[in-house]
């Protein structure tokens, strides 16, 4: 199996005893280890509005566009005119398509005529109509939307089910790969609404659209596919300008490479706390409360990057560009120089700009385009705040499998909620994930908030252990000697280890 | 009252059970005085896939009455004499051809 750009572009036979056609989606051709199997009939079902003709439609348009496979388009319920309009504003043009005869239509939709059924009937017809336009573009591809309409416009659900059957036969029999649309009328439910569709299709995938805290999440799952395998579970999928995107999770991880080499924190100290740098493809994770120089650390990743000529990319969703500059300029840092010299770009957004999926995509967007090998986002904790447990836990898999696959060093930071001690959602959702992970605590001592710094975790490399003091000045950071004398600093609570208590330990190691 | 005469067009996906049994019944139904009152003409869709696109007839048999217009359509095998006079429109309710 062969992936580039989270889209498989080769598929060896032997790999899977079923052959399988790639679709093109981005992303489902991971999900479902290949794409359709061909020359069956695989059932999309999903309830009203949750892309099930676009599904279908960027499954014919992937086939003409990039893999010479022509197709036809059988609409039980939108009339061809429309669906041309529609999809033109995703640039698709299927009336080129139908001129260079690649494409066709079978228009099933609803005519205005007065109907009576009077006596036997069968869809004959359809069949052959279906037949008809397979052969006049040579098609390899063919959708058929949805087949629900059809139960609404004829009603007899045992004819349906028997047409269906020989619907299915007949494609089978030319050897096309067929998408079936039908539709669902709850989101965790019966496959299909009338119960039938399933049973006359080997593979059957389930589009959703839930409402899940306000929020609207869509998913894609692959429910069975006979003989051959699939993932399994639900992934998210988003609707974007260019058409479906599925995020697949687990697909990307496989592939993660690791690098031994190292580059600079920006700070000495923090150099030789982490056993002399970050790894060169690492996701590093900076957690503290609110003030302890997040977005300092942040600051000075980037300038280290910038001054070793390397390109910079920094997400913010608590500051704007402008405040950003400033605080760099408080600490020292001339951030507005990278930017002018381009190795920098700072790229500031609300976290409620967007749904999670669409996040995701505009930031692999913007590596795509500025192409850097650092990049930072200060801070999760304000996605975080924004999505569902579930959307965002899935948002840092994808956002950390994607850096690390186009091997730039992530650096996120997430903010605790109370002031001393405490953990985040984010560090409990992501610290698996993460390579690295800096600890940023105030520590009350002698009537003073002091700061305190440790690295808790670095994969594959050695690394101080200590809990250091550190100050924040106009030069930016300074840490310095370890905390002595005092235990419980992490947990916020600390408290003197009495001299007394001091004498008998030595005691004791002697 | 009897109305104007009826073009007709019936729609066969080959010979078939149905079609078979539709071009009896049509021939049934329209039998005696009614006899004058339709042309009749019969399409497989097997031979002509174009026409029945061009007309997106789904269902086999379907006859399709072109004139006069409107375009109306009985769909099945045409057992149902009643619905096959009042779906096409040529004798009103309470005719004594009912």
């Amino acid at each position: 199996m062969v992936i580039k750009n989270n889209k498989i572009t080769e598929v060896k036979n032997h790999e899977t005893l079923v052959k399988k056609i790639v679709v093109g989606i981005e992303g489902f051709d991971v999900i479902s280890e290949g794409g359709l199997p061909e020359g069956r009939t695989t059932l999309v079902s999903g309830t009203s509005g949750s892309g099930k003709t676009l599904f279908a439609l960027e499954y014919l348009w992937h086939g003409i566009q990039e893999h010479n496979e022509n197709g036809v388009f059988v609409t039980f319920e939108e009339t061809p005119n429309d669906i041309v309009k529609n999809v033109k504003s995703l640039g698709w043009y299927l009336d080129d398509f139908e001129k260079q005869k690649k494409f066709a239509f079978v228009d099933a939709s609803p005519s205005p005529d007065e109907k009576y059924i009077a006596g036997n009937y069968d869809f004959g017809a359809l069949i052959a109509r279906i037949k008809y336009a397979i052969e006049k573009v040579n098609a390899k591809r063919v959708a058929v939307d949805s087949i629900s309409a059809l139960f609404s416009q004829y009603g007899d659900t045992g004819v349906i089910r028997s047409e269906l059957f020989k619907i299915g036969a007949a494609l089978k029999e030319i050897g096309v790969t067929t998408m079936m649309t039908s539709e669902r009328i709850e989101e965790y439910g019966e496959i299909a609404r009338f119960g039938v569709e399933e049973f006359v299709s080997d593979n059957v995938i389930v589009i959703r659209n839930v409402l899940d805290e306000e929020k609207r999440r869509r998913t894609i799952e692959i429910l069975k596919f006979r003989g051959t395998q699939h993932q399994k579970g639900e992934y998210p999928f988003t609707i974007t300008s260019d058409g479906i995107k599925v995020l697949p999770l687990s697909g990307l991880e496989l592939i993660m490479k690791s690098s031994t080499k190292r580059i600079t924190t920006g700070n000495k100290e923090l150099d030789h706390m982490c056993g002399g740098g970050f790894f060169r493809d690492s996701i590093i994770l900076v957690s503290g409360p609110t003030g302890t120089g997040k977005t300092l650390i942040t600051t000075l990743f980037v300038e280290a990057g910038c001054k070793m000529g390397e390109k910079c990319l920094l997400f913010a969703y608590e500051e704007s560009k402008e405040q950003l500059i400033r605080n760099g300029l408080s600490w020292g840092v001339d951030l507005n120089k990278w930017v002018k010299k381009g190795l920098l770009k700072i790229v500031c957004r609300y976290p409620e700009a967007m749904g999670p999926e669409d996040h995701l995509l505009f930031i692999k967007k913007q590596i795509g385009e500025f192409e850097p090998t650092r990049m930072a986002i200060d801070s999760l904790s304000a996605m975080e705040r924004v999505l569902t447990l579930r959307s965002f836990r899935e948002f840092v898999i994808s956002l950390a499998s994607y850096t690390k696959l186009k091997e730039i060093a992530g650096l996120f930071t997430s903010t605790t909620k109370t002031l001393l001690g405490g953990e985040s959602i984010t560090e409990a959702h992501i610290s698996t994930l993460t390579d690295s992970i800096i600890i940023l605590r105030y520590v009350e001592m002698h009537g003073e908030m002091r700061r305190g710094i440790t690295m808790i975790k670095m994969r594959g490399s050695w690394h101080e252990k200590e809990i250091r003091e550190y100050v924040i000045d106009a030069k930016g950071m300074h840490i310095m000697d370890v905390f002595r004398g005092v235990e419980n600093i992490m947990s916020g609570a600390a408290r003197s280890v009495s001299a007394y208590e001091e004498e008998e330990l030595k005691k004791l190691v002697k | 009252m009897v109305k104007k005469k009826s073009i007709l067009k019936l729609y066969i996906a080959g010979q078939t059970i149905n079609s078979i049994k539709a071009i009896h019944n049509l021939e049934k139904i329209f039998s005696g005085e009614l006899k004058e009152m339709y042309e009749l003409k019969i399409i497989n869709v097997l031979e002509n896939p174009q026409l029945a696109e061009d007309e997106r007839i789904m269902a086999t048999p379907t006859l399709s009455r072109e004139l006069p217009l409107p375009i109306k359509r009985i769909i099945g095998d045409l057992s149902d004499k009643e619905k096959v006079l009042i779906g096409l429109d040529i004798v009103e309710v309470g005719n004594k051809w009912l």
